[in-house]
């Protein structure tokens, strides 16, 4: 179809996995187009003026949820949020009923948040609009590895050559998942850092270094994104105390010293201060870019929206 | 006990200088300043102004390493203390001991490594680590920091005479403790085959006493290798007591997988018809095993299989062992009887003087990682004469722990400590 758009032409954005170079740099690049706009005082467009968003969240979440809304309202959709329980039914049976229900209403782009993995692929597969993962499980998170590949590169004006920790519990993080495959892809050299109970096993089959000791993991490194740690993992079923994981894994002045002299520090959150960072780093305004990932999260979903509803609708916006 | 002021420079001589670690076995003189050893060798002489203690051609050797043994301390000081296990240590030459967690509380904070720490300082006498425990409280749930623990001093992680039963948490436990390439020891033992009080087999129905299968043991080291392999820790299994105990770990070093073993005395030196007559004495866990099992330790300690003995003293009070079988605690002493009766084996022509005399200095020191357990320049004085032939007859009414449960009592012996030194200072002298 020549009027899809040129360099990304999938229906739906359900993972970063198998994403060309070209793919990901068109989302960026559409994204970076963004961020001027929305800092000015009239942002509202009317690309997707007449559309339906609706965002479906079988897990909560506020500032994800929060940030796609507000991209298809600066893009001009009708955005209607449904929040789903996904505890009192069987799950499989549920997505599909869902989707023949969402099928029936006529709308043009869908956001997904499952706990299962897999869970937004399978919904995908059943609907016709175009579906965005905004987050299944522990395997992929896409739009929060385009909104922290755009922020570094805004940062440092490439992702290919930089080093890149991720940090944290690896184990059950989509973040991480989606940051694996969007750097690596685009020519980052990427560690992973935590104790082993947190280290997946073959996650270095992934084109990643693992380091079980941070000091030596985060020597020379660009980039130190930390990675949010329940506290349901902390009692002592995967990690003795937070106490001990702090005195480990935390991000401190001290640690960070060993990474680059003006690397960046970054996290998905929300945080917890004095588990996996401490205030003082999170707050380095020289250093921190927390805020503008949150900044770039909006920017990124209106690149990642306008494309999918355009690719659904054969161009016609 | 005298207890001697540090001279600056002793002078051993005449003394046959035995290093395991080396393979040394010389007729010479060893000189130690202040606390540490500045040189040893055939051809050393005394320094002037030096004291000299003629050894009279006996064997000066490094001081002992026990690797396994409970202190009741704290909590349960009418069994035993730091103080008490130290006199009946140094007495049998035993210059570093390693002290299970299974206290009350038990040591599973950085509070309790350090209270240790302290109170062997204070006392003087051996040489005290504590092993930390791998879950909090030693129950078998959530796991211990390990880290912040290994930082305070704790040199291994256990359960103690517990096992860590939970597949599940055993993973994790090695999991984490490879981040740090810290050590676990497990004492294999399955609880869902255990509960019984002595051995499996014809003598525990003859005496109507419920058995301990040897798979107990098996079982949980088959499992555990498993798990060492998929995590990649390391890994220690205390207390042997089975001939396939022992094909699991040769095959496990075998395929390459970081793992050690031990034994103690009991499970080479006697089998489960020292219970035959309901003696609560030689109620152990794991309990004595059968003639079979015993010759199948000593040929894994003959070769080199089991990597170290540990005395695995375990003081109960005559409270606890004067009951009927079934209920009498599990246990034994064991600081006392761990020399003689590893020169046993010396003496009846089981293994080498070298190589016996491993197995309880560098062998336990190295696979631990303590500073301990060889004749070097430099290296603490921790040493202990020896006259390795004397025979003598073990009462352990005399003994000087708190407890007296050694199901060695009244056995003939060979081999005795006349002095023990600590940090260059004589902290023990046989009075014959």
């Amino acid at each position: 179809m020549k009027n899809e758009a040129p360099n990304y032409s999938h229906r739906h954005l359900l993972g970063i996995e198998g994403l060309y170079p070209h793919e990901i740099s068109y989302l960026l690049d559409l994204a970076d187009s963004y961020v001027e706009t929305n800092r000015r005082p009239l942002r509202k467009f009317d690309i997707l003026k007449g559309r339906t968003q609706v965002n479906m969240f079988f897990e909560a979440s506020t500032r994800t949820r929060a940030s796609f809304e507000l991209a298809g309202q600066r893009l001009g959709a009708d955005v209607i949020n449904m929040q789903s329980s996904g505890s009192s039914v069987t799950k499989g049976e549920t997505l599909i009923d869902t989707a023949v229900t969402l099928n029936a209403m006529h709308i043009d782009a869908l956001v997904v948040r499952h706990q299962d993995s897999g869970a937004v692929k399978l919904l995908a597969d059943k609907v016709n609009c175009a579906v965005v993962n905004g987050g299944d499980g522990a395997h992929e998170h896409p739009t929060q590895a385009l909104l922290d590949a755009l922020t570094i590169r805004r940062r440092r004006g490439r992702l290919d050559g930089l080093l890149v920790a991720i940090c944290g519990d690896v184990l059950h993080s989509r973040v991480a998942r989606s940051n694996i495959h969007l750097l690596t892809t685009m020519g980052a050299v990427v560690r992973v850092i935590g104790p082993k109970p947190l280290i997946p096993g073959g996650i270095s089959e992934m084109g990643v270094e693992v380091f079980h000791d941070m000091r030596k993991g985060l020597k020379d490194v660009d980039i130190v994104m930390m990675l949010r740690v329940q506290n349901e993992r902390m009692q002592g079923n995967y990690i003795p105390s937070v106490r001990e994981y702090f005195h480990f894994f935390g991000l401190d002045k001290e640690k960070l010293a060993l990474a680059k002299p003006n690397a960046l520090i970054m996290h998905p959150g929300p945080m917890n201060r004095g588990v996996e960072i401490d205030s003082d780093v999170a707050d380095d305004v020289e250093r921190s870019v927390i805020r503008e990932q949150v900044e770039m999260g909006v920017a990124v979903r209106m690149a990642v929206l306008e494309t999918l509803v355009r690719n659904t609708t054969g161009g016609k916006v | 006990m005298p207890v001697f002021d540090t001279p600056t420079q002793v002078a051993y001589t005449n003394a046959r200088l035995i290093d395991p670690a080396t393979g040394l076995d010389t007729p010479g003189t060893l000189v130690t300043t202040g606390e540490v050893i500045t040189a040893f060798g055939p051809d050393v002489t005394p320094p002037a102004g030096a004291t000299v203690v003629d050894c009279g051609g006996n064997a000066l050797i490094p001081g002992l390493v026990d690797m396994r043994a409970q202190l009741r301390e704290p909590g349960e000081a009418h069994k035993e203390s730091i103080k008490s296990a130290g006199k009946a240590a140094v007495s049998a030459g035993i210059t570093t001991l390693v002290a299970l967690p299974n206290t009350d509380p038990v040591i599973d904070d950085e509070a309790a490594i350090e209270f240790m720490a302290r109170r062997a300082r204070q006392i003087g006498l051996t040489k005290v680590y504590p092993y930390a425990a791998a879950t909090k409280g030693t129950d078998g749930k959530e796991l211990a920091e390990m880290g912040l623990l290994s930082l305070a001093g704790a040199v291994a992680f256990t359960d103690g005479t517990k096992p860590i039963a939970h597949a599940g948490l055993m993973r994790r436990a090695l999991q984490y403790a490879a981040t740090y390439d810290l050590l676990v020891m497990q004492h294999p033992e399955e609880p869902g085959l255990s509960g019984g009080v002595m051995n499996a087999g014809d003598l525990a129905t003859r005496l109507g006493l419920s058995g301990i299968p040897r798979e107990a043991e098996i079982v949980m080291l088959e499992r555990d290798m498993r798990l060492v392999e998929m995590t990649g820790a390391r890994y220690h299994a205390a207390h042997l007591s089975t001939s396939e105990s022992v094909e699991i770990i040769r095959r496990a070093k075998a395929k390459g997988l970081r793992v050690t073993c031990d034994t103690a005395p009991p499970y080479f030196a006697l089998n489960e018809l020292e219970v035959s007559d309901y003696r609560t004495f030689a109620k152990l866990n794991p309990p004595l095993r059968s003639e079979e099992d015993r010759q199948a330790i000593l040929a894994g300690l003959r070769d080199g299989v089991i990597d170290a003995i540990g005395s695995d003293h375990s003081p109960q009070d005559q409270d606890t062992k004067r009951v009927p079988f079934a209920v009498a605690a599990f246990g034994g002493i064991g600081l006392e009887t761990l020399l003689p009766l590893v020169l046993e084996l010396v003496h009846t022509g089981q293994l080498p003087l070298m190589q016996a005399l491993k197995l309880i200095t560098c062998g336990p020191a190295d696979l631990l990682g303590l500073p301990a357990g060889r004749l070097a320049v430099g290296a603490a004085a921790d040493l202990a004469v020896v006259d390795l032939e004397k025979p003598w007859k073990y009462d352990a009414k005399k003994s000087l722990s708190k407890s007296k449960n050694s199901p060695f009592d009244g056995r003939l012996l060979q081999g005795r400590v006349l002095r023990t030194v600590i940090d260059g200072r004589t902290v023990y002298q046989h009075d014959a």
